[in-house]
């Protein structure tokens, strides 16, 4: 989306290392202590990005989780071309590295018992980026949790709109918002976990329609990038603008759950869903 | 089937008449952003005295205060009274300043929703007029909710009970246009443009230096005759040859024809029907693969 200028790129840590840099605080910390808290650093809690199917092993029930419309990828309808080459061979390119062919994982599982249709978006695929795939899959998914009556839960993590896909991608906005309203009309919950960063156009729409809007500590979550507020501005921005913190201050979302908590508040809210 | 300038053509004549239109007119998609920012192009405010009659403007969002980026109001066009809401640039630099250019903060977008449940609750088509830079990228905006306000727009739109037509008039630049921006008809101007980002924007991110937005321009397909193609757009609404700014009394009276035969054609649809092809517009929207 307009302004946003560069996504945060988080370096997934090799799998043979053995110490990781912590990207809040700095520290060296050993990369099994790392794994064993969740990609959440000791020492400042930062909360490092997850892969879909980390999160997936992290908050459904053992073997619960059934993936829907995998079968789903990107094309390159437009044929865009920049100065590193083609949004093709970008496609190709974030597949292989991602192991996933869309930068959404859908699905349908259980969170201690209770039944959910959820999409989880993987930040390492382009960004985390809306393009038409992404939007077909939390739609197909709206309409799947629209269907079974049962609860939606996005998770995202996006740079926002794709920008490869020009219109089709500002599209997806209104095409996920509508999945959401649907939902709306059967009172069906929709809860909207918003991850580090999620930013622009998917802030914009589905992410912040949640019935409930909650976040992780210290996640980014903002419509224009930072960058072009400041030189809109003309002044520095204080630094938890654009937090989950600053959010919660302000009356956007519900709550900030510690990752180790996830599960347990899921499951805990599901619990009140009475119909 | 589809309609363009009023006339339904298949999918085949579709194809030949842009490929006709592309040879006669041989400009660039950089030529195209230039005219729909030219200086002299009629904004909302001159459709408004040359289309519409009696327009009451309704002011504020009830919440924060009224965003002069945004107007609306009840208005007539021919016999039909209608909901009018639309960004409004201004037209010298006193009157931009007051309109933010066109870049409206949440207010603006929480207003423009408010007339259209006015709207529903009057029974009145709506009218959406979009001509912006982009939401306003400030600290303000943020602190209050830009982005939820345009979330709610767009997903309150999708059940808004009574016809909503959008019509890009000049820049329709990404959530800050789409926030006013679900219809059931999407009408273009020839020379408006359509975009997820702004060129200069893409090309800063995608080519390290904004200079390259013509580049941008061009691979982000954001003109009225490369959205008709991609089928994101109904109609596309022809401007004198130079731009719309060259002859105002031809433009308007073109786009009015165009909004009373779009209004003529969504009103004989039931509140179930509307809505169910609203959602399906919007459910196609997109081009993906299924392995
Ligand atoms: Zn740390």
């Amino acid at each position: 989306m307009s302004w946003y200028t560069k996504a945060i790129e988080e370096k997934k840590p090799q799998k043979k290392t053995l110490w990781i840099k912590c990207r809040g605080c700095g520290a060296h910390i050993w990369a099994s202590e790392w794994k064993q808290n969740l990609s959440v650093c000791p020492e400042c809690n930062y909360h490092c990005s997850m892969t879909a199917q980390e999160r997936i092993n992290l908050l459904f029930d053992k073997d619960s989780f059934h993936e829907l419309f995998e079968n789903i990828s990107p094309v390159d309808s437009l044929n865009f071309n920049d100065l590193k080459g083609s949004y093709k061979d970008k496609i190709e390119a974030n597949k292989k590295k991602s192991g996933i062919l869309e930068s959404v994982v859908t699905g349908h599982g259980k969170i201690k018992g209770f039944s959910v249709v959820t999409a989880i978006m993987d930040f390492r695929f382009l960004g985390g980026s809306l393009g038409s795939g992404t939007g077909e899959k939390i739609l197909q998914a709206a309409n799947f949790a629209y269907d079974y009556g049962l609860p939606y839960i996005i998770f995202s993590a996006s740079g926002g709109a794709r920008m490869q896909e020009g219109v089709l991608s500002l599209m997806q906005m209104a095409k996920t918002c509508a999945g959401v309203a649907r939902l709306n009309k059967k009172n069906i919950p929709f809860i909207s976990v918003l991850l580090n960063p999620t930013t622009g156009g998917v802030t914009a729409s589905y992410a912040m329609m949640g019935d409930l809007n909650i976040s992780e500590p210290g996640a980014v979550i903002g419509f224009a990038g930072r960058r072009v507020i400041e030189q809109t501005i003309g002044e520095k921005l204080p630094d938890d603008f654009q937090t989950a913190e600053y959010l919660l201050e302000h009356g956007f979302i519900d709550a900030i759950v510690q990752r180790k908590e996830m599960r347990d508040y899921l499951a805990n809210v599901l619990s009140y869903y009475n119909r | 089937m589809v309609i363009v300038n009023g006339v339904k053509v298949s999918e085949k004549e579709k194809r030949q008449r842009l490929t006709q239109e592309k040879k006669s007119r041989n400009i660039s998609a950089w030529d195209v952003v230039k005219i729909s920012r030219h200086p002299k192009r009629p904004i909302f405010q001159d459709y408004l005295e040359r289309i519409f009659t009696n327009f009451v403007e309704l002011h504020g969002d009830r919440a924060f205060g009224d965003d002069r980026a945004i107007i609306g109001g009840f208005a007539q066009i021919g016999n039909q009274k209608v909901m009018v809401i639309g960004h409004n640039k201004g037209k010298n630099t006193t009157e931009q300043i007051e309109r933010n250019f066109g870049m409206a903060k949440p207010e603006g977008y929480r207003k423009a929703l408010r007339l259209m449940k006015l709207a529903q609750r009057f029974n009145l088509p709506v009218i959406t007029v979009i001509d912006t830079p982009g939401a306003f990228p400030g600290l303000e905006a943020e602190e209050r909710g830009q982005a939820e306000s345009i979330a709610r727009n767009i997903t309150e739109m999708a059940n808004i009970e009574v016809p909503i037509i959008s019509l890009v008039i000049g820049e329709g630049g990404s959530g800050g246009a789409l926030g006013i921006g679900v219809g059931d008809r999407i009408l273009m101007l020839s020379n408006a443009i359509y975009s997820v980002i702004s060129p200069e924007g893409c090309a800063s991110i995608l080519w390290r230096d904004a200079k390259f937005a013509p580049d941008a321009a061009k691979a982000l397909n954001i003109t009225a005759e490369a959205l008709y193609k991609l089928d994101i757009i109904d109609e596309i609404i022809e401007e004198p040859t130079e731009g719309a700014h060259a002859d105002y009394q031809q433009i308007a009276a073109n786009v009015k024809r165009s909004l009373l035969r779009n209004l003529r054609n969504l009103s004989n649809i039931s509140v179930y029907e509307l809505l169910e092809q609203r959602f399906e517009k919007y459910a196609a929207m997109g081009k993906f693969a299924v392995d």
